[in-house]
């Protein structure tokens, strides 16, 4: 994908997005709802024309090539199985369309119905099924054209907590099983950093970051990447001085220690993100961080394997998320001092209004 | 043999003894399925609105359209007599009317009445023919409404679809005769144009007819058929061309099927209705073009036998009720379905 754009009047849905996604790699656009993932997406299997920029799939132009004669099968956000017709049939439908025997379409039919574990339910209607069966039927109509490349269009959004879990595995179990390349869409970063071998941070037609997830959470490169991708705790400040990728920011809570990724000069606006498990109180830090700072504890909240313990400092939100080995966690209502090593923080600009 | 006396009574009584029927079996089935009794009808609408309500459906539906229909019917059982005998010894039931219809002569059956009954195949061949025209012509308008158009572009079709039936139903089979008659505008244009050499006998070759007839219910296919066609989610015809599928495989394996009961419905009605056309007939048919309904008109007002008209409008009824149900019985669905 080179270079793509697609405008609606005077809207630029996809902004100028260039990107390379392997054979067989999982790669996920991620972003919130509006942010053009849908669009490109639409673009990809052909419903959508791009204003300009060259599409290639496996090397070939895409201009001009309708929906229905790319090599790509598009899984919808509401599935849009046929309801009026039984789960075979719909498995079936793609090899109708090219003409196969009816004993070859059955069979075929069976073979990905057994791939997504739906073996014996292929004489029922689409209503018959839960939504997580009516999920693999979906996903076996759309690998039954041999599709290249697996387009998928937030397929979990309707299913519950649970069941969206569940098929988050079986969905990777079934690219890593099939082996073409899966493209996903969400607003979901638990989605995305799950299944992917990359993701796409999208933002207002943009693409922000492309890398794996423990490159998005780790190294963000834009605050909306750090905001957007985990749970993060932003110091918005100046940049006073840097060195050696570090730089020291005077924020509202004192000066500050993080790494300076992007190289940015003294003087300049910046945002300094550290994430809530690195924020600790400073009784829990085993190492002696650089960075220190005052806070008052409001709110703990127990979850299980963690605790998050929310904190405000100079009229600002702060959370902390406190793991089993962490210690204690404060009282509310006490004063604690918050700790963080500056290799744990980032310094990026602010985010842009696009 | 019942005499005419009891025959009114029963009359009477069969609309009510339905009533009573269908609402104790629907309380019997509630029952059976072990569903507890549905609130009690005043109790949700209260009194004076429950007696509104039922006072307003009895009267229409028994009193305006069951017993008049039912009337009918008894009446074309009974032999025409001059009005001092009815009710007289003379006025019992009998099938003379059905006879005539069959055979020409309300007591003879050595020949058939070829006019009359190749009147009623005409007009059902002819109205079959106008159905299914008119589904072609209009499934593609229909789709264009539910599936592609926007909301400006959708209003402004529905206004020109619209407008033209702002026309009285007669005025419009005689722009009809405007426009095809044989010094008619189509015919002058034609001519103007160069393409026929001598005016075409629109009229005499029942082109004007059928012309007038499909364009009279449009509407009534369009509309259930652009209810059925929104009602197809715009994703499933996305998925079937993603998986492959050309344009026409999609509309045939798809949409249609998903639509099946709109364009029964629709089918349905232009094919009733056009059984039933009488303007259009009048004022459009040639010499040679025999619509029924002209018959059945002509029962009641030009012979004054009523009991013969009734026993006509009858067999068309019974006729087109018959080709209805096969025709849902082929597609699969039941008269509810075609009524949605």
């Amino acid at each position: 994908m080179e270079a793509v754009t697609v405008r609606f009047g005077p809207f630029k849905a996809v902004d100028d997005v260039t990107l390379r996604v392997a054979p067989g790699e999982f790669f996920s656009f991620l972003g919130p709802s509006g942010c053009g993932k849908t669009t490109l997406l639409r673009t990809i299997s052909g419903f959508v024309e791009p204003t300009m920029g060259t599409l290639r799939i496996g090397g070939r132009d895409m201009q001009g090539i309708g929906p229905n004669r790319r090599p790509t099968a598009l899984i919808f956000q509401s599935l849009a199985l046929f309801p009026l017709m039984t789960v075979v049939e719909n498995v079936a439908y793609g090899m109708r369309v090219r003409g196969q025997s009816r004993a070859a379409r059955r069979a075929r039919a069976e073979e990905l119905l057994n791939v997504v574990a739906l073996a014996d339910q292929g004489g029922k209607r689409i209503d018959q099924l839960s939504g997580g069966q009516k999920q693999r039927v979906a996903i076996a109509r759309a690998l039954a054209v041999e599709p290249e490349v697996l387009l998928l269009d937030e397929p979990l959004s309707a299913l519950d907590l649970k069941l969206r879990q569940h098929m988050r595995n079986e969905l990777r179990a079934i690219q890593r099983r099939v082996g073409i390349t899966f493209i996903y869409i969400t607003h979901d970063q638990g989605e995305a950093l799950t299944m992917s071998d990359r993701i796409g941070v999208m933002r207002a037609g943009r693409l922000e970051q492309v890398g794996t997830g423990r490159a998005l959470y780790d190294s963000p490169e834009t605050a909306f990447v750090a905001s957007f991708v985990g749970e993060a705790n932003a110091m918005p400040g100046l940049v006073r001085d840097t060195a050696d990728g570090y730089a020291v920011v005077e924020t509202a809570f004192g000066p500050l220690q993080g790494r300076n990724p992007g190289g940015m000069k003294p003087g300049s606006q910046a945002v300094l993100f550290v994430r809530p498990e690195h924020l600790l109180p400073l009784s829990a830090s085993a190492s002696c961080p650089q960075n220190r700072l005052q806070a008052r504890v409001t709110d703990l909240a127990y979850e299980g394997q963690v605790t998050h313990v929310t904190c405000v400092a100079e009229g600002r939100r702060l959370l902390a998320v406190l793991g089993p080995r962490d210690g204690e966690p404060p009282a509310p209502d006490t004063e604690v001092v918050l700790a963080f090593a500056m290799r744990d923080a980032v310094i990026l600009p602010p985010a842009s209004h696009a | 043999m019942i005499s005419v006396v009891t025959g009114h009574r029963l009359l009477v009584a069969v609309p009510f003894v339905l009533v009573a029927l269908i609402w104790g079996w629907l309380t019997l089935e509630r029952r059976i399925a072990g569903l507890p009794p549905r609130r009690g009808f005043f109790k949700r609408n209260g009194w004076p609105v429950g007696i509104y309500l039922i006072l307003a459906v009895a009267l229409w539906l028994l009193g305006m359209v069951v017993l008049p229909q039912l009337f009918m019917v008894e009446l074309s059982f009974r032999p025409k007599l001059p009005f001092n005998q009815i009710g007289g010894p003379r006025d019992v039931y009998t099938l003379e009317n059905y006879r005539y219809f069959l055979f020409g002569s309300p007591t003879s059956s050595v020949n058939w009445n070829a006019v009359h009954l190749r009147a009623l195949a005409t007009t059902i061949l002819s109205s079959l023919f106008i159905t299914g025209f008119n589904l072609l012509l209009c499934y593609p308008i229909a789709f264009y409404m539910a599936q592609v158009a926007t909301r400006a572009r959708l209003r402004l079709l529905l206004l020109m679809l619209i407008a033209p039936y702002w026309v009285n139903e007669i005025l419009r089979a005689f722009a009809f005769r405007v426009i095809f008659a044989s010094a008619g505008l189509l015919n002058t244009m034609l001519l103007g144009v160069g393409l026929i050499a001598e005016p075409v006998d629109f009229i005499g070759r029942d082109i004007a007819l059928f012309s007038g007839l499909i364009y009279a219910y449009t509407l009534l296919m369009v509309f259930p058929l652009y209810n059925a066609l929104d009602n197809v989610e715009a994703a499933q015809i996305e998925a079937a061309r993603d998986l492959g599928a050309p344009w026409w495989h999609i509309h045939l394996f798809v949409v249609v099927p998903a639509a099946k009961a709109g364009i029964a419905s629709g089918c349905t009605l232009v094919f009733m209705l056009a059984t039933g056309a009488l303007a259009a007939p009048l004022v459009l048919g040639g010499p040679s073009a025999m619509w029924f309904t002209p018959i059945v008109y002509d029962r009641f007002y030009q012979v004054f036998n009523w009991p013969q008209g009734a026993a006509y409008a009858f067999v068309l009824l019974v006729a087109c009720l018959i080709i209805v149900v096969a025709g849902l019985r082929l597609l699969r669905l039941n008269l509810s379905d075609a009524a949605r």
